[in-house]
């Protein structure tokens, strides 16, 4: 098949301008291919760059060097096809939940009343459905993680990007969205691009997992098949023998890396 | 506490404050009763004079007049503050030429400039607008420069990735951002364009509040100069109270005070 991946970083780098003058190479040239439909986590220490290369995917930053395909057209300014889930808080806390997931359909020109229809059917997948009216500070940190889930669900986008959305979660809400999530992608296979420094979440929702070594010049060390089947349970998976085995062998080659950065913060 | 004991506490304070005065003026254990009464007059003829006021009907032309000028130097200066408040905030660039202008001029006290706006505006309620503007306009204007410039960058990156463009990003996010703001400094700035009216009416004027006060000042009527104070003040809760209810409404989104505190 020669099918356009969904996102494609060719020889993608990321550097700044520091303020003594000189510059600060954070990600070297690195490749990644994300194929339509796939579930793909990008795991890695802590400054590693993970979420620039995300960033490069929605358009909201520029890479140094290099070029971002989405569906084999190059990528200039925002990236419309993808839906992002911030790790931050990112509804207008003046809107309602319903007004937040409705944004995104009325900016493109949607009819209010189907806007509003389509809205409400879409919170009361991700479990909100009686939650419509409240507002952004009357919502639990939870709650306010299955709004932005059906704000960027609502219009549809053929990809998804992910920067440690459920990072701010407690353990077990963290699952219980990690499930949800799992459920809406199986029910509608979008290419996904998740970010996250959590090994387990990572094996657990992903067909594929990356390994970013630690920066500066941080690259992809290590590319993992997650051939469990679906669908998954994630309360029960981590005790799946393949599972450990899996763990075992990514965090092998994790391992070094996060000591590496911690080593430098000592140094 | 519950309500009742904070507001029978409440009205204790005012009860003690008026028993005081009331002693001090007329029982002649401070000094000479006559004396104690021109400096001080007394609750009783301040009270009687108030009501006096209102049953004859001549206050409330002066307050209609006052009010008119609060109003409107509020409105304009807002307008006012709101749209250069964005202008600097989206360009830089100006917003870096004006600076120590704006610091400047913000920095002057509004009473020098009540004179020349006499001069320019006349004695009418369009000088009293002019100073309360002066007031009004750098509260909300700083307000709403600070609160276009600091909009959350994730909220934005977000509106982004929704598809807003310019257009729709200053409708759904900016402005929303700036006037959260200008509604959180609303009871300041309404008083500073009551203060603006007041001040303006008291150096120069032939109607409104400062104007009574003034012209009572001018014949040492103590009872009539005290009687404006609280009129005055009692102008002041009730407006105050209307901004609290305007705000209530239309910041309906934010988590409430009790929280907060």
């Amino acid at each position: 098949m020669t099918e356009a991946a969904a996102i494609r970083l060719d020889n993608v780098s990321i550097s700044y301008h520091l303020n003594d003058g000189g510059r600060y190479h954070a990600v070297a040239p690195v490749d990644v291919t994300i194929a339509d439909g796939a579930f793909v986590s990008i795991v890695g220490p802590t400054g590693c760059g993970k979420s620039t290369l995300l960033n490069v995917a929605a358009g909201l930053a520029q890479p140094s060097t290099g070029t971002a395909s989405i569906y084999g057209e190059v990528l200039a300014g925002i990236n419309g096809r993808a839906g992002y889930l911030f790790q931050q808080d990112a509804l207008m806390p003046w809107k309602s939940a319903l007004q937040n997931v409705m944004i995104g359909l009325e900016v493109q020109g949607v009819q209010r009343g189907e806007a509003e229809a389509r809205s409400r059917a879409m919170l009361a997948r991700v479990g909100l459905k009686a939650f419509g009216d409240r507002y952004p500070h009357q919502l639990s940190g939870g709650q306010r993680k299955r709004v932005a889930l059906a704000q960027v669900l609502v219009r549809g986008p053929k990809i998804l990007l992910m920067d440690e959305p459920f990072g701010p979660l407690d353990a077990q809400t963290r699952l219980i969205m990690g499930e949800l999530l799992s459920g809406l992608w199986q029910a509608d296979r979008k290419a996904v691009m998740f970010v996250t420094h959590d090994l387990d979440e990572a094996i657990g929702l992903s067909d594929r997992v990356l390994i970013m070594s630690a920066g500066p010049q941080s690259r992809i060390i290590g590319d993992f098949a997650i051939p469990l089947e679906r669908p998954r349970d994630l309360g029960e998976i981590r005790n799946d023998p393949v599972f450990h085995g899996l763990h075992k062998e990514i965090w092998d080659v994790l391992r070094d890396e996060v000591r590496k950065t911690y080593g430098e913060v000592e140094a | 506490m519950n309500r009742a004991k904070l507001l029978s506490l409440q009205i204790f304070v005012a009860v003690v404050a008026i028993g005081i005065w009331q002693l001090v003026t007329t029982t002649g254990l401070f000094g000479n009763v006559k004396t104690m009464q021109f400096f001080f007059s007394t609750p009783v003829d301040v009270f009687w004079r108030t009501v006096k006021v209102f049953v004859e009907g001549t206050i409330w032309r002066h307050l209609g007049i006052t009010l008119l000028e609060t109003i409107l130097a509020f409105l304009v200066g807002a307008g006012a503050g709101i749209v250069v408040g964005f202008w600097f905030a989206r360009k830089p660039l100006v917003a870096a030429v004006f600076d120590p202008y704006v610091k400047m001029i913000n920095a002057l006290p509004r009473v020098v400039l009540a004179p020349i706006f006499a001069l320019w505006f006349g004695l009418g309620i369009w000088s009293k607008v002019a100073l309360g503007f002066t007031l009004v306009f750098f509260v909300v204007f700083f307000n709403v420069y600070q609160g276009v410039k600091e909009v959350n960058p994730v909220i934005l990156a977000n509106a982004r990735m929704l598809g807003m463009n310019e257009r729709q990003l200053l409708r759904h996010v900016y402005w929303p951002a700036a006037l959260s703001w200008v509604f959180s400094s609303l009871h300041t700035s309404v008083g500073f364009a009551l203060v603006g009216a007041v001040v303006g009416e008291y150096l120069g004027a032939s109607a409104g509040l400062g104007y009574l006060i003034q012209q009572a000042e001018g014949v040492f009527d103590v009872a009539g100069v005290f009687s404006g104070m609280l009129i005055l003040a009692i102008f002041v809760v009730i407006i105050d109270g209307l901004v609290s209810l305007i705000e209530k409404r239309l910041l309906k989104w934010r988590p409430s005070a009790e929280i907060k505190t």
